[in-house]
């Protein structure tokens, strides 16, 4: 069965008290096509093990890079996918819409 | 975000009640408005909307940008008639991420043989409902016995307590009878015509399972209400 958001808020907040260290990604904005609605979430924890989605798959490579360095210095930060650019295009959102994701680590 | 934060928000989410949690997009400070602190906030209008329609969703304000999370409950459907219907239709209601229970006290019907997917209470809706949390607006009921006295025992309470989606099976003359059982109870008109019956959209449906498409469609159609576009007129063929 799919993980509904609140299990993956639940788990994230399980995590952490297990000493993990764990980021929470969220989709902020997105345009077109985009897979996950706004407010969607994925949880990461310092070993890369992850919960839930922010795009069906096609840039939580990505995600998941920036989750782990979130944890490391504990600044959030704000990224973008989408066709047009670059990165995007290697991440593979290949719907043709465009996302916004705030990560943040989880204190 | 503080563990304490999301330990808060996690509470509510328990408690099946709404909460928005608040970022302020430059500088990362956050903070959780429960739906009974909404009224009360500077941006009150925008936070009751966003509750009501459950839209998250970023806002430009002259310091800075907010983002809204909302978080409403999730979908709880309480079926009452362990029926051919309800044995399509669990399986389907899981797969939506709906939180189904299946209540009947005919204990011949409500078997956990008929229903592996979801939890049966072989019970009166009375005594059942109490266990399920009772309702309220997060709450979708199905009631599919054809028998009045099942199907009104959940009926009543659910018009009091504003579920956002009531259906009752029944034909059109069982409908109206129905509706003279209400009025007699003193349900006003307004709430009775909140009341989906015949049950479903109309798609044609035959069998169970085309119901329980039916059903479970009608209830994702009022689930994102503000998300439909409005009824497209045919082309003239």
């Amino acid at each position: 069965m799919l993980s509904t958001d609140s299990d993956i808020l639940k788990a994230a907040e399980g995590w952490r008290r297990e000493g993990r260290g764990v980021a929470l990604a969220t989709v902020i904005e997105t345009w077109g096509s985009a897979p996950r609605p706004v407010g969607s979430h994925l949880v990461i924890d310092h070993d890369g093990n992850f919960l839930g989605s922010v795009s069906g798959g096609c840039v939580e490579g990505d995600v998941l890079t920036e989750a782990a360095d979130a944890i490391e210095d504990g600044k959030p930060r704000m990224l973008e996918f989408g066709v047009a650019d670059e990165t995007a295009w290697r991440a593979g959102l290949s719907c043709g819409g465009r996302i916004k994701v705030y990560v943040e680590k989880l204190g | 975000m503080d563990l304490s934060l999301l330990s808060a928000l996690n509470a509510e989410r328990e408690a099946r009640r709404a909460a928005i949690l608040v970022t302020e997009l430059a500088n990362g400070r956050q903070r959780l408005v429960r739906e009974t602190e909404a009224e009360a906030e500077p941006m009150s209008d925008e936070l009751l909307e966003r509750l009501r329609t459950g839209r998250s969703g970023t806002v430009e304000r002259d310091d800075g940008a907010l983002f809204l999370n909302v978080h409403l409950p999730p979908v709880k459907l309480i079926v009452i008639g362990a029926v051919h219907v309800s044995q399509a239709l669990a399986p389907m209601a899981r797969e939506l991420g709906l939180d189904a229970t299946i209540v009947d006290p005919r204990t011949a019907f409500a078997t956990p043989d008929r229903f592996p997917d979801v939890p049966v209470i072989a019970e009166w809706p009375q005594d059942a409902l109490p266990k399920l949390g009772g309702f309220d607006r997060y709450t979708a009921l199905a009631c599919l016995t054809h028998d009045p006295k099942i199907d009104d025992q959940a009926l009543l309470p659910a018009l009091q307590a504003e579920c956002f989606y009531i259906g009752a099976l029944g034909s059109r003359r069982t409908h109206a009878k129905r509706i003279e059982r209400l009025e007699a109870a003193g349900i006003g008109a307004e709430a009775i015509a909140r009341i989906h019956a015949p049950i479903g959209l109309d798609i044609g449906a035959v069998t169970p399972a085309e119901i329980a498409v039916s059903i479970l469609a009608e209830i994702v159609a009022e689930q994102r209400r503000d998300r439909r576009r409005a009824p497209q007129t045919r082309p003239a063929s």
